[in-house]
């Protein structure tokens, strides 16, 4: 579904990503990990295209390195931006219709907003509420919801567990989870390994600007340098 | 008594009160109602800045520009400068045509820059139209520099002259009260205008990219488009005032487009209220009017209290502004009359 070749991220003189070749295949979850600076949030504001790269991205059948991040969305794909990205002052519901922008199928809309309802009964609570007062793991699954309205098919997910308690994160993997047996792809950026690892099938281990290696979860998990490196061990 | 028909009924009287309003202010002189006219192209010009900084939260200190390009614009078409004389109706959409491009062209190069930076760019490109209105004299006169333009034509709707009195029964329409009818007619387009803006699709993206710009484009804003809207929407507003502004005051020059300008109208927009059409015209009305009470209450106050004037109206009118500003920062920080969502936000992190 998507597949990246030599993608190149440079700030300036700066190599963020240093010419990564990756690959998600429809259905799965497929994770990023690695420390602080590797070049993970770079490669996915990349995919978005909200920062010029190198390299050829393909999705679907169609090579969309040279399209403008506002047309990913008809496309099916969404980001769910770093530090999420509500729009704080509107409402939980507003927010919700921002996602829907591109669409016009109202009745679609009101069906996207049912499916919401049920995976996200909490934040349904608080449609009325403005987004800025919601608390942080609230923020990250409207963000999440917001993405969903798009109705996308592949979902860039970046750093959702980022300044959440422990149990909020849970409850976000557990989201995450859901939408992705909906059948929507994931790809997911993250600095907590093992949750990460826990929840998709697949990873790959970026350090400083590379990626050092790719497996599945089950094996990286059981990787003496990831084990020590991003586990703890 | 619904509150539908309530509020139509409140309508009511302030329309009333608006059409009664110039006869009032010309007992008081016709000072009064050229003020009052003064207060009308600043709300104008405050409802067009708004857009750019309300709605789509881009902050622009150089706004006034636009306003000089609708005031040269009609300056230059209507006048005996290259003894054109247009009628104002083909003039003013000139105007607004051309304030509208010159925010597309401040808007393309500063499409990526936010906050403060923004701030300096759109601040020298105030600067930047001011001095060329100052300098384009020669080789070709085309401003005539800092002697500016006079003599410029007033409003003509067929014989009906808009620097004549006429009178109608027992009414006197001066110049200036005709010109305050004709405010308030665009003054009703522009507030109507920016409220269907404001409900649109184009309102909520606008609202999107303040709050969140790569969110916003993820969500499949044109953020480029709809940021060059907000610029161009809001200069062609400035260009019609400023056409406007050419045609009551019937002389133009440099000076009345300096830098403080475009800050007294931003300070308009914020006392008011940041995105609310109804706190930004209450923020231009106060500081359009209360600078002129001072002017005509301080001096004969002081005089009648001590003999002799102490502190000049003028600089009481700075004090008075900079003591507002930060009252309104210290107790209401979001404006006087706030958008409903800046007060909702912060009513919830009251409570």
């Amino acid at each position: 579904m998507l597949a990246v070749m030599e993608l190149q991220v440079h700030y300036g003189g700066i190599a963020a990503v240093k010419g990564i070749s990756f690959a998600v295949e429809e259905n799965e979850i497929v994770c990023l990990i690695g420390a602080n600076g590797a070049g993970k949030t770079s490669t996915l504001k990349a995919l978005a295209r909200m920062i010029p790269s190198h390299g050829e991205i393909h999705y679907g059948d169609q090579r969309i390195e040279t399209l403008p991040s506002h047309e990913l969305i008809a496309m099916g794909l969404a980001l769910v931006p770093e530090g999420r990205g509500v729009f704080a002052r509107l409402t939980v519901a507003e927010n919700l219709m921002m996602g829907a922008y591109h669409r016009n199928d109202a009745k679609g809309i009101g069906a996207d907003l049912e499916r919401i309802h049920a995976l996200l009964p909490r934040l349904m609570e608080r449609r009325n509420q403005v987004a800025g007062t919601l608390s942080g793991g609230e923020q990250q699954m409207l963000a999440i919801g917001r993405a969903l309205m798009g109705r996308p098919r592949l979902l860039l997910l970046d750093e959702p567990s980022m300044g959440l308690a422990p149990l909020m994160v849970q409850k976000v993997f557990e989201v995450v989870r859901k939408v992705a047996a909906e059948g929507v792809t994931v790809l997911l950026v993250e600095q907590n390994a093992r949750l990460a690892l826990e929840v998709c099938s697949r990873g790959y281990v970026m350090e400083s600007g590379s990626i050092t290696i790719a497996d599945t979860s089950a094996a990286l998990l059981a990787d003496a340098r990831v084990r020590t490196a991003y586990l703890g061990e | 008594m619904s509150t539908t028909t309530r509020e139509r009924i409140g309508l009511l009287l302030v329309a009333l009160a608006l059409i009664a309003l110039p006869f009032v202010l010309a007992m008081a002189g016709t000072a009064w109602v050229r003020i009052a006219n003064f207060a009308v192209l600043f709300v104008l010009l405050s409802l067009g800045l708004n857009i750019v900084v309300g709605f789509a939260g881009l902050l622009d200190l150089g706004y006034v520009a636009f306003y000089a390009v609708g005031a040269y614009a009609y300056a230059l078409l209507a006048s005996p400068h290259f003894g054109l004389h247009l009628p104002f109706w083909v003039i003013l959409p000139i105007g607004a045509s051309l304030a509208c491009l010159a925010g597309v062209i401040l808007g393309a190069p500063t499409l990526r820059l936010r906050g403060d930076y923004l701030a300096i760019v759109t601040l020298g490109f105030g600067e930047i139209v001011r001095i060329f209105m100052n300098n384009l004299s020669s080789p070709v006169n085309l401003t005539n520099g800092p002697k500016g333009i006079n003599r410029i034509d007033p409003f003509q709707i067929g014989p009906l002259n808009f620097s004549a009195s006429d009178t109608i029964g027992a009414l006197v329409f001066s110049g200036p009260i005709k010109y305050y009818y004709f405010l308030l007619l665009v003054l009703l387009a522009v507030i109507l205008v920016n409220r269907r803006l404001q409900d649109s699709r184009i309102g909520r993206a606008w609202v999107a990219i303040r709050e969140d710009e790569i969110a916003a484009k993820s969500n499949g804003i044109n953020t480029r488009n709809i940021k060059l809207l907000a610029f161009a929407m809001g200069a062609s507003f400035g260009g019609i005032a400023g056409g406007m502004f050419a045609a009551i005051q019937g002389f133009v020059s440099p000076e009345s487009f300096v830098l403080n300008e475009s800050i007294m109208v931003l300070a308009m927009v914020v006392l008011g209220g940041m995105g609310n059409i109804w706190g930004v015209i209450a923020g231009a009305m106060l500081l359009s009017f209360v600078p002129e009470l001072l002017r005509y209450t301080v001096e004969p106050a002081q005089r009648a209290l001590f003999g002799k004037l102490l502190v000049d109206p003028e600089v009481l009118r700075m004090l008075v502004f900079g003591l507002a500003l930060v009252l309104t920062m210290r107790f209401r920080p979001a404006g006087l009359w706030p958008e409903t969502r800046h007060r909702r936000e912060l009513d919830e992190n009251r409570a």
